[in-house]
This record gives structure tokens, sequence and C-alpha cells, in this order.
């Protein structure tokens, strides 16, 4: 079945099952990749995709139920100023180790400081804990999320 | 079997080598465009791997000069995180004397002839390339000075190079890289006996932070991953195998799963005569009903409606409860084998003031990388294409050589980034699964593995139970010391892969009296090495008994410890540990060095003023070639039992230099929270030969919420440098363990934690 969706500002047609999940018909019909496969059941985040600026599990998410909705992907986050001060804060504190899940942690991180701009360490728990690193980042996570937001941190960055 | 054993499976013949410098060489030639290329050869080096057609083993760098001065040089090793892409580069590029901006990394062919062993494990990527890629670099930067030299008509002693330009001194001309390198690819290659590498004071690179080099592409979420590779024409696949290990195939209602949408075909894999081609591989390939669809989604939809008679075989009869029942009754048996012995024990025991016992155990953990297992194959005119992300592609390519029953030249494995490995990609299952389905469906195929297959399907760290008994004398001071370790046995009969210990155990060779006792159960699933093989295991138990044992005669554990480090001194290696590398002796003044700095930084000496409730806890923990000093505070909630971890403090020595400070820290910080992950929540349990869990609700993986800072100190000392990826590991156990004693006065002695047994109120 034929469904037209809003990807990262333009309108593209796919015709896949009802139930297909948007994270599949992004990585295969869209060839877009950034959104990963981590746990097909909205647990990991590594997935995460912006649907009306929402973190929204890719994964669990049919392709039936995104209507007009404006879908994001790690694609075009940097066109915005909070995600290219995110992706930018990532590689200065050099955050990632294997790199699998940090689409969706620039994703949840995005979306966190676009509502959030001086979050707290709770704020940072509650916003970044559906996401997870199996490398366990988190501290780098942490500190980037502060750096991007102009907030004093601890860690190491790139002089 | 230990990591390194495993890898000797691959290798049996492999000898200590002669070091870099004596051997090596450089051939040089012209790069495309006129450039210049420079491969190093070095035979017979650290890791040999024997080769029945040539005389050893060739380590291969590989740099490229373009005339405009932009340096390509090739990453050896896999990358699945650890940063081996980034750090190794670093080494060439220091010598070679370029800026780093200028230097552009690719993933090297896998090619051991030519570039020597390709494999991440084992933390040897740093210790066994150190010294060879900086004369790689080193030996390029004399090719470029000689170059300019003859240009000028002067002597090369007159010449200094500096950010990829040679300058004469006492003229002050310049010549870039860039201009020299057409000609320096001519000339004859140096002697890398004769190199001379930089002065430590004057790197420019090793020890600067720097950000991975793949690390701006993949914010930008471009394809860079296994999971992401397209080939033209290519299908997608599922493959479903027994959820008891070695099941077989009876049938399947394969016509049903055909005529569902998107589904092009449904097949049952037979297990192939692995005997018959020689194939004893762990990770060979196992029975099951492979799917092909046009769309990955189409073909997992169909697998909810697969429907497989399985002849489950004898495994089915395995279960958890089953293995803690025998151990407990191996206990009470005579042990079965003598692992190490030194001195009496029992003379020591009975002489001993006070003698402790305790039981401890851990479970099976599976490794689940966030990237599931997965692989894209193409078989085409005899000829094998695989795109992988692997930790072993030699050996994987190997497999699918043997697997399909064509020559090895006929493979060709690009190895892709892993999207984490932990010691998972060392095997190849997914590789030669991949391999036999798109030679079946006549296309091109990737398959991806479903969260639940990875989990269930794995090469697991082995579960273990010790029975340890312990004399202290009137000082406290630890004087004998025995380990009845039930464990698992494989197929030849011996410890399971990982599942053993070796005769460096501590307190092993530390003090006059320790035997290591075992009795094996046989096990039917796969073990493999989990970061940290065995080590990750070992640490907890024996380092929290010494906790206990610390305790129990009133001392300071660190003061416990550093007794029994006793005074500076170099252990040799034990007879064999040379056989996979050059192994150094265990230097207990390093030991002390890091416990030292680890009590200074989280404060040790005034831990009791810490509320109740709160407590603080030490472990030491030698592996990898690494020493690890870490200490743990941890908060127990006295109605739930729930563990916060506060902070974690870890003093660690690799030697003379962090190469990339960047992510070797992050390696670290990484490693002590892997081992909080796994002590917090993570264990496989096995019910009639099946795992039970399935995915992260149930096999949980630590998360930001949990996530305490890691305050990273290295302890710089004149040794060489060596690797990051493991060894912070292990003693991250056992500090939180200790330090939930210490907030609660309740021993952890079975893994994982387990909140229900830490209430107090």
């Amino acid at each position: 079945m034929a469904y037209t969706i809003n990807v990262n500002g333009t309108s593209r047609t796919v015709d896949v099952e009802a139930d297909t999940p948007l994270l599949w018909v992004l990585r295969d019909t869209l060839d877009l990749k950034g959104a990963k496969y981590g746990c097909g059941m909205g647990l990991c985040g590594a997935c995460t995709v912006h649907i009306n600026g929402t973190p929204t599990r890719s994964c669990i998410t049919p392709i039936s139920m995104v209507g007009d909705a404006q879908i994001t992907t790690i694609e075009a986050i940097g066109e915005t100023e909070v995600g290219r001060r995110v992706q930018q804060a990532w590689l200065e504190l050099d955050v990632m180790q294997c790199g699998y899940c940090q689409a969706g942690q620039i994703m949840a991180a995005t979306a966190l400081l676009a509502s959030n701009p001086k979050p707290t360490d709770q704020d940072i728990d509650d916003a970044m804990s559906g996401n997870l690193c199996r490398c366990a980042t988190y501290t780098r996570i942490r500190a980037a999320i502060k750096h991007a937001a102009g907030i004093a941190h601890s860690e190491p960055t790139e002089t | 079997m230990t990591r390194e054993h495993a890898l000797l499976e691959s290798a049996p013949d492999t000898a200590a080598g002669n070091t870099v410098s004596r051997r090596a060489f450089l051939a040089a030639s012209a790069a495309a465009g006129g450039g210049l290329m420079l491969h190093l050869t070095v035979p017979g080096t650290a890791f040999a791997v024997p080769s029945k057609s040539g005389p050893g083993a060739e380590l291969n760098a590989y740099i490229r000069i373009a005339p405009d001065g932009i340096v390509t040089i090739a990453a050896k090793n896999p990358e699945m995180g650890q940063g081996t892409k980034t750090t190794l580069p670093m080494l060439i590029a220091e010598e070679l004397d370029v800026d780093w901006k200028n230097v552009r990394v690719e993933m090297a062919p896998v090619d051991m002839q030519k570039y020597g062993p390709q494999f991440a494990g084992g933390s040897f990527s740093t210790p066994m390339n150190w010294d060879p890629l900086r004369r790689a670099g080193a030996a390029g930067r004399q090719m470029l000075v000689t170059a300019a030299a003859q240009t000028w008509g002067v002597s090369p002693s007159e010449c200094e190079t500096s950010a990829g330009v040679v300058r004469h001194k006492p003229t002050g001309r310049t010549l870039k890289y860039g201009e020299l390198a057409a000609r320096a690819a001519k000339l004859p290659v140096p002697d890398l006996r004769t190199v001379s590498l930089k002065d430590p004071k004057d790197f420019r690179i090793i020890g600067k932070f720097t950000g991975g080099v793949d690390s701006p592409a993949i914010v930008q979420g471009k394809p860079m991953f296994g999971i992401d590779v397209t080939v033209p024409g290519m299908r997608y696949a599922v493959f479903q195998k027994c959820p008891v290990f070695g099941g077989k195939v009876v049938s399947a209602n394969l016509d049903e799963i055909q005529s569902l949408p998107g589904v092009r075909k449904a097949f049952i894999v037979r297990a192939n005569d692995a005997a018959a081609h020689g194939i004893t591989n762990v990770d060979r390939l196992q029975e099951g009903v492979a799917i092909v669809a046009d769309s990955w989604w189409a073909a997992n939809k169909a697998l909810q409606k697969l429907k497989v008679k399985w002849d489950e075989g004898e495994a089915v009869n395995q279960s958890t409860a089953a293995f803690e029942k025998r151990a407990a009754e191996l206990f009470r048996e005579a042990p079965q084998k003598t692992v190490h012995k030194e001195g009496d024990v029992d003379a020591a025991l009975a002489s001993a003031a006070k003698v402790l016992e305790a039981t401890y155990s851990y479970p099976f953990i599976a490794h689940a990388p966030m990237e599931p297992q997965n692989c894209t194959a193409q078989v085409r005119d005899g000829k094998v294409e695989i795109w992988a992300p692997t930790q072993f592609p030699a050996n994987g390519r190997t497999l699918v050589a043997k697997t399909l029953g064509v020559d090895e030249s006929d493979v060709t494995v690009h190895m892709v980034r892993c999207g984490g490995g932990f010691g998972r990609r060392l095997s190849n299952d997914y590789m030669v699964e991949a391999a036999w389905i798109a030679r079946e469906a006549g296309e091109p195929v990737k398959l991806i593995w479903t969260r639940q297959q990875d989990i269930q399907h794995g090469f697991f760290r082995p579960g273990g139970f010790h029975h340890f008994k312990a004399g202290l004398d009137a000082n406290g001071k630890l004087v004998g010391f025995r380990d009845h370790f039930v464990s698992f046995s494989g197929a030849d009969g011996d410890f399971a892969n990982s599942a053993n210990i070796t005769a460096t155990e501590q307190p092993a060779r530390l003090i006059p009296n320790v035997e290591f006792v075992a009795s094996l159960m046989p096990l039917n699933l796969p073990t493999g090495p989990l970061r940290a093989p065995a080590s990750n295991a070992l640490a907890f138990a024996f380092q929290s008994f010494f906790d206990e044992l610390a305790h129990a005669a009133g001392r300071d554990p660190l003061e416990f410890l550093l007794e029994l480090a006793g005074e500076p001194r170099v252990i040799p290696p034990p007879e064999g540990a040379n056989r996979f590398m050059p192994v150094p002796g265990f230097d207990t003044g390093r030991m002390r060095g890091v416990l030292e700095l680890v009590a200074e930084k989280s404060d040790w000496a005034n831990r009791k003023s810490l509320p109740k409730g709160t407590g603080k806890g030490i472990a030491f923990y030698y592996s990898h070639l690494g020493y690890f000093a870490e200490v743990v505070q941890a908060t127990v909630n006295p109605k739930t039992g729930f563990v916060k971890v506060d902070k974690v403090w870890v003093a660690g020595d690799v030697g003379s230099h962090i190469i990339n400070p960047a992510g070797g820290i992050n390696q670290v910080q990484g490693a002590a929270l892997d081992g909080i992950s796994e002590a917090l929540g993570q264990a496989i349990t096995i019910e009639r030969g099946r795992v039970v869990q399935s995915n992260f609700h149930d096999f949980p993986l630590l998360r930001m919420n949990q996530a305490p800072p890691v305050e990273v100190h290295f302890r710089i000392t004149p040794n060489p440098p060596t690797g990051l990826g493991e060894p912070a590991l292990p003693p991250a156990v056992p500090a939180l363990c200790n330090a939930i004693f210490a907030a609660t006065g309740k021993r952890v002695r079975k893994l994982p934690i387990d909140p229900a047994e830490l209430r107090s109120a």
C-alpha cells in the first residue's frame, strides 16, 4: 500500500505493508541508514527519530500511524541549530566508542535541549535513560549534553 | 580457555618471534598519481602466523602520500569501538612527522600475509603494534629526507623534518612531502634497525586527545556499520536455529512461509558434515531454516509464522538449576584435576590462626552488542564476497571456504565497522550462515539476526562456581589458599572456552601455599571470550574473597592487598605464557603503584566517615598486561536493597604512554561501567536446554540513570604501552561488591547482585 510521508522536509511516497515499522521504511526503502535496529521492541532507543519534534522509537511505529507528521532523522538533525551544537559537542568530547547507538543518543539529546536548554542531571537522566549504550559512554554523553548547553562539566575535550 | 587460547586455535604453531626491529623491512612503490606507497614487511613478528607456503608471517603497514601532501594511512585491524582505527594510524603519523589534519585513514583489506595479524581481541593491538608501526612511520620519514637531500645535493644529516616538510638546516631551504613522494618511492627502503625514532618528548600526535576518525560521519548518520551495507540486487534474510543448541530440523511449514508476501524462498539449512570438511570450529554452521525476502521486515514477519518441528537432541536436558545442583555435589567430592599447586596448602591451613571458607558463583552472560549479528554475502561464479562486522575476519574466511568447499583465495572478506564486539564477533557463525544462504538463494543477501536470536544464540561467558578455603596467620597475613573451581568442559573434555583458570591467578605466586583444583561439568552450549575473558569472572570471586579475608583479619583491605603484593619485584611469567606474544613478568611494584594511587584519589583513608548505608570497596586486577586498581562507592537502600553506584575511581598502569587519551579514557570508563552493568543485572539462565532471556527487558544493560561518574587516573611508568580495551573491567565487579559489604555488612557471593538479599529494614 502507498504512503506519503514527510521525511526531513521532503515528501516521500513508499509502497509497503501497513504494519511496516518506520525504521525499516527509512533504512531499507528510503536508504536512510542512520537510525539503527537494536531491539525491535522500543527498549534501546537506537532507532530514535523525531516525529513533530518528539523523540520516537521508529522500530515500533508502524508506517500507517505516521500520517503527515514531520519526521526528522539523524541525517538532517544538523540542519537545526540545537542539533548542530549537539553533534559538535559529541565530536569535541569524542563521545562515541562503537557509535552504533549514538544516532539515537543525539536525537534524544537534541530533543531534550530543544525543550530544556539548561537541563539538570535529573533532567538528563529522565530524557536519556531510554537510550542504551552497550559501550557505556554515559559519562561523556552527559558531559556532551552539558557542553552543548554551555554548562560546566569535568570531562576532557579536544584542545 | 582464554581468549589467547581461542586465538591460538587458528595458529597452533605460533611461537615467540623475533623482535620487529631486527627483521622488518620496507617495500616502496609509486602510488597512483605519482605519490609514495610504503609497505612495511615484518617477518617473524611477535605474533607469528605460520604459513605452509612461506617463511613466516608478515606485518604490514601502509602509507600513501599524494602530491598535495595528503597522507593516507591504512588501519590494519577491525574497529569495534576500541579505537584502533584511530590509534594505530596515529603511531605511523607521529614518526612520519606529518600533521594529523592531513592524514586520511582507510580500512586495510584482509590480508594476513601482507598485513600480519588482523584481529580485535585480547587488548593486543597496542602492544603488538607500538613498535613496528612507529618504525614504519620513521622509515617513511627517512626516505623522504633522503629524497630531499639528493634533490639538494646535501647530506641527509643536515636535514630535519617538521609537519610534512623537510628543511635543510644550513640554508633554510624546504620541500614538502608531497613534492618528495615520487622521488622517495624510488629509493631503497631502510632497514628498520637503522631508522631513528623520535625522542618521546617531541611527540606531537601520540598522547594528544584525538577524536575517532569515523566520528564525524557517525554523528551525521552516514552508513558505517555492517548492518548498513547494501549491494546491488541484495535480498534480506533471517535464519532460525533450534532454541536448544545443536538441535536438528525435522520439518517446517516451508510452503506456507513461501506463500507469504515478499518472501522469495524458505529452505532448510542442513548442518553439513563438518568433520568431512575438517571443520572443528565451534562457530561452524548449525541447522536451521532460512527465509529470504524482498525486505527484512517481510522476512521477520514470516519468521513469526514459521513453525519448525525440531529434534532437540541431548542438550534439552541442560538447565541452570541442574548445573547449580551438580556443582554443590562436586564440591563435596574430590576434585577431578589440579591446575596449579605450589607449597603445602594443607599444612598451611592446619597451622593457620584463622581459616575461612566461602562459595562464590556467577552466571552465564551474553555479549549483546548493540548491533545485532549481521552479514552481507554474495556468491557468484564460485567467488564469495562477504561484508561483515567481525573481530577476526581471516578466521571467518577460512570457515566460509571450508564450509562452502571453495578455495580461500576465492573468498573476499571486507572488514566493516562493528557496532560493538566485546568478543562476540571473534566467532563468525553469522558470516558462514550468510554465505550459505546467499549461495542457496542464488542472490546476494543481507542476513540480520533479531535481538532475541542474538541473546539466545551466543558464545556465552561461562558461569562458574568456586569454593575457597584460606588461612590467615596470627598477624592476619594470608598463608594458604585453595580454590575448588567447578566449571564446564567443552567437546574435548578440557575447560570450555573461557571457562578456565591459570597459574597466574592471584594469590598464586604471591604467597607460598596455593592450590587451584577443578571439577568440570559437561556443557552442550557454546562459550567464548567476553571482554576480559575468564578475568571478568575470576576477579569477582577472588578479589571479593580477599576482601572477606581482610575483614576477617580486622585489617584495611588496601593494606591487605599491598601486603599481598609485597616488595616491588618482577615475577617471571609462567612457562608457556610466551606462546602468543612475548609476555613480561608481573611487576608487584606496578600493582602497589596503582593501589596507592587509587587510594589517594578516592580518599580511601577517610572512607569510614561516609554515612550509614554508603560504603567504599577496593579491588585490584591484572589482565591483558594492564594493572588496574579501582574503588567504588555505593549506597544501598535499606528498604528495597537497590544499589546506587555513586562513583568509581580508577587507577591504571599501561606503561609509558596513553597513545590517545580520548579513546583511552573512554575505554577505561566504559570497561568499568561494563563490569558494573554485568554485576547489577546480567544473567543468562537455561531451562530445558533453552536460553530464557530474549531482549533488554530481561537481559538489562546499564542505563544513564544508573551510570556513576568514573574518574580515571593513569600512572605513567617506563614500560612499553599496552592495551586498554579490557583490563579496567575485572576489578570494577569486586570493587562494587566490596563497597556493598562496606555499606551493608552483607557479602555478595553470587552474581548478579540480588537486592532482596541486601534489605535490612
